[in-house]
């Protein structure tokens, strides 16, 4: 790989698929591990990545997660088939969750994905509507 | 203090990692939520938690953990074994309480993760 070249990492995340909850989130924490990405930078671009992956897995329909490593910044991107989000505020808020019981027996559904999320990232945007989807787009600069 | 003096201090049995067991600990997060342990975990922090399913290790992986203690004797299955072995994360079981083990650990001047400052 050259410094100029982005890399691109793409992951289908399957609804309810909690056996391989966290694998892409891993994946990427080793690509950024292997060119060489500060720790604490890296430790960011990974939770949220992984708040997003089990936000996807846990709540949505099914969905991608994609990665773009740029020599200054890391892209990270989800889009899903739905349900979408009815109030978006709400949903940002901390404690906040629409999550099943099965799901707070793994230690999720706290509702602190989204803030903490938005709380790593140097930029965060979502975009939801009802019956169509939700996309997340976040942005980590590798030297903030 | 050394993941092994955890070991002693809290009378904890070695499932996994043994050979990791001389890495440093610095703080400590008590948690079964794991949105609390991507929250405040920091590096060289070692997570002290009830909780036994695969995620646990997952969220252990991502938010650069040191180790995991379960607590109140709950032992990990066979399957959360071998990932954590696959990720170089050593477990220890305790027959103590979460409230004890923590006790325990903050007489040692282990401090909460919590209290150490944002970790951005």
């Amino acid at each position: 790989m050259t410094s100029r070249q982005e890399i691109i990492l793409e992951f289908e995340l399957q609804a309810s698929n909690f056996d391989v909850a966290g694998e892409a989130s891993s994946k990427t924490k080793r690509v950024l591990q292997q060119i060489g990405v500060r720790a604490d930078v890296i430790r960011r671009i990974a939770i949220s990545a992984y708040e997003g992956e089990m936000n996807t897995i846990i709540h949505s329909l099914g969905g991608t997660m994609r990665v773009i490593i740029f020599p200054d910044r890391t892209e990270i991107r989800f889009e899903d088939q739905g349900p979408g989000i009815a109030d978006i505020n709400l949903a940002m808020q901390e404690g906040y969750s629409t999550a099943p019981d099965y799901v707070r027996k793994m230690g999720f559904g706290a509702g602190m994905g989204l803030p903490n999320m938005a709380r790593c990232t140097d930029t965060f945007d979502i975009q939801s509507e009802v019956g169509v989807g939700t996309k997340i787009m976040m942005v980590v600069f590798h030297s903030s | 203090m050394k993941l092994l003096e955890v070991q002693e201090v809290l009378d904890a049995e070695v499932v996994c990692g043994v050979e990791l067991i001389d890495r440093e600990v610095v703080t400590i997060c008590g948690a079964d939520l794991m949105s609390d342990v991507l929250s405040f975990a920091k590096e060289n922090t070692l997570l002290l938690t009830g909780l036994t399913n695969i995620q646990v290790i997952r969220t252990a992986e991502i938010s650069d953990v040191v180790g995991i203690v379960f607590v109140r004797g709950k032992r990990p299955g066979l399957e959360l074994i071998e990932l954590a072995h696959l990720k170089n994360i050593p477990l220890l079981v305790t027959q103590h309480s979460m409230y004890e083990s923590c006790g325990r650990l903050y007489q040692n001047d282990l401090k909460d993760c919590h209290k150490m400052g944002d970790m951005l």
